[in-house]
């Protein structure tokens, strides 16, 4: 999608937190992404060491995790698992579903010195 | 600049001119200024990542790290990466909220007849509304120019090489537009059905326009921007004799990616479906204005 603009804003966030936490560089960077957030993660691994470079977090190892989807099935009354956004409910094949996991575009933790 | 998708946020215009604040790219020509060259940075990285192995066993997240050994440390920050622009995002909205603007953002591919589209919707509304408009392109501000031929207040805002409009460029235009009390504005994003999907701009509604000419599989070929939507707007159904276009499995299409959106056929050429679209606006007026500070000031016109 635009993983470069993304990337800047996880740097922005980063010198943030530097300023916040006092410290002078970063190992290790954690995100979570969710397969529904739009964010193309091999893009964002590419863009990622492109951005950092000059930064507290250059040549920080990036951790992602990518977590799966869910959407609320009005139908079924329940959660049921999903992979994109126009799948059909696996239980019951209606499309009336509600996301309820999956967008996730989060920092999670940093690993710092 | 994205190799992906071209961008970047290094030459945004807002109105003709340049906006600083933008910052973190423009921040890589003082990294570069260090004399270090890629393979110092990576030889340097890779000594501290072995001193780390040689004190520390096993070494795990932080949390199995022996206090005292070692300075390295394990934040948790729970932050969502685009925090910042939900940030001015939240402000824009509270300041539209208070001054009873309904904002509605426009989204489509390029060349769906946006630009027409808000042409004849002003056309149809500035007798009894006030109506200002935020243009984002790439370039030119071809687009406000025509705005402000119906009469309306317009702003361009050019995103160089950016490929959406972010809530930051948003407030600054809202700084220099100055939109009337208990208006209607229009946010026309740049023509891209991907990266303008994951932007809050502050807006009350989300638009997105779909024009006969593209295919009915849009909307599962681009999901994030339709899930996304509160309106879906088919434009263009005058073309309709001439073209293969099922509207009813386009409709269908969206309804997978947003089972509860509401949709509208409109031609924008020649008025058809016009009345639903404005009606649609006005509905979002009032519930704009419903329980604002500003309805008593602005309901009694």
């Amino acid at each position: 999608m635009h993983e470069m603009a993304i990337c800047e804003s996880i740097r922005r966030t980063l010198e943030e937190q530097a300023a916040v936490h006092a410290f002078q560089r970063i190992g290790r960077v954690s995100l979570e992404i969710g397969p529904l957030s739009g964010v193309e993660v091999e893009a964002l691994r590419f863009g990622f060491d492109v951005v950092m470079r000059g930064s507290i977090a250059e040549g920080a190892v990036l951790d992602i995790v990518e977590c799966s989807a869910a959407a609320w099935c009005m139908q079924c009354a329940e959660t049921v698992p999903i992979a994109r956004r126009f799948d059909a409910c696996p239980r019951c094949g209606s499309h009336q579903l509600q996301v309820t996991a999956g967008e996730e575009m989060r920092i999670k933790e940093l690993e710092v010195d | 600049m994205c190799t992906v998708c071209g961008c970047s946020d290094g030459e945004v215009r807002i109105g003709g001119k340049a906006q600083a604040g933008h910052g973190a790219l423009h921040e890589h020509g003082g990294a570069h200024a260090h004399g270090h060259d890629h393979h110092d940075h990576h030889h340097h990285v890779h000594e501290s990542e072995l001193h780390r192995h040689v004190h520390h066993y096993g070494r795990g997240p932080a949390g199995t790290s022996v206090p005292g050994m070692s300075q390295t440390r394990l934040i948790k920050i729970e932050t969502d990466i685009l925090a910042k622009n939900k940030a001015y995002a939240n402000a824009n909205r509270e300041r539209l909220g208070q001054l009873g603007i309904v904002a509605l953002n426009l989204l489509s591919s390029p060349g769906s007849g946006k630009t027409t589209l808000l042409v004849k919707t002003i056309e149809a509304m500035k007798a009894t509304r006030d109506v200002a408009v935020i243009e984002g392109d790439q370039q030119t501000d071809a687009d406000a120019a025509r705005i402000r031929e119906t009469g309306a207040p317009a702003i361009q805002i050019n995103t160089g090489k950016g490929c959406h409009l972010d809530a930051h460029m948003v407030g600054h235009a809202l700084d220099e537009l100055a939109p009337q009390r208990g208006s209607v504005l229009f946010i026309e994003n740049v023509g891209n059905l991907v990266c303008p999907a994951a932007f809050d701009l502050g807006e009350a509604h989300r638009v997105v326009i779909l024009s006969v000419t593209e295919g009915e599989d849009k909307p599962l070929k681009y999901p994030d921007m339709f899930a996304s939507a509160d309106l879906v707007v088919v434009n263009k159904t005058d073309l309709l004799p001439h073209l293969d276009f099922n509207v009813e499995q386009a409709i269908a299409n969206v309804r997978k990616v947003n089972a509860g959106v509401k949709v509208m056929k409109v031609s924008a050429r020649t008025g058809d479906g016009l009345g639903s679209f404005v009606s649609w606006i006005e509905g979002a007026r009032a519930m704009q204005l419903a329980g604002a500070d500003v309805a008593h000031a602005v309901a009694g016109e």
